[in-house]
């Protein structure tokens, strides 16, 4: 699972069945720490997240369209399953 | 899934049997301001998208689920059309 931070939403009109009723957020991943790395992807939110949330992303196309829509088998290759509330670190010695 | 703007169409008159009449367009990634990132790729066109428009694609396995799953061999399908520029909002 990837760590993100969830920018925006996507809007589509036009678009894959499977993907009726559902918001498409635009992240982009972030370090346990909380700086941002360059790669940006759209998910499915599964659990209602907000823009500036942390949240978990599912990166594997069973998982991910399980999750988002309830049933496998869309053509759904990330989706957010989780809000993180905090990251515990092990501190720097 | 990854936004990215069509720049192009492929023609193929010898392809896999399961592809014919698929229509596979080139389409460069973009990223979250929209500018382009990484080297453009070919996809399989699921919602009738057209050259210049903003759309999304899929990867991998799941890129086949739009078609006939078993059959299709694509791992870049794409899936939506974004109504435009200004419905990919940040903040």
């Amino acid at each position: 699972m990837l760590l993100a931070k969830v920018l925006g939403n996507i809007v589509a009109t036009q678009k894959n069945h499977r993907y009726e009723n559902a918001s498409v957020m635009l992240c982009q991943q972030i370090t346990p720490e909380g700086e941002e790395t360059a790669y940006t992807v759209l998910a499915l939110n599964a659990v209602d997240a907000g823009v500036g949330d942390t949240v978990l992303i599912v990166q594997e196309g069973w998982s991910a369209s399980t999750a988002a829509t309830g049933k496998s088998g869309a053509a759904i290759d990330s989706a957010i399953v989780g809000v993180v509330d905090r990251i515990d670190l092990l501190e720097d010695e | 899934m990854q936004l990215a703007r069509v720049i192009g169409t492929v023609v193929a008159t010898v392809k896999n049997e399961s592809l014919e009449g698929r229509k596979l367009l080139v389409v460069q990634t973009l990223d979250k301001d929209l500018e382009p990132a990484g080297k453009p790729i070919v996809a399989v066109d699921s919602v009738g998208a057209g050259v210049g428009e903003l759309v999304f694609w899929c990867r991998g396995k799941e890129a086949s689920f739009p078609f006939k799953r078993e059959d299709t061999p694509t791992d870049c399908t794409i899936i939506a059309i974004v109504d435009s520029n200004a419905h990919v909002t940040q903040g």
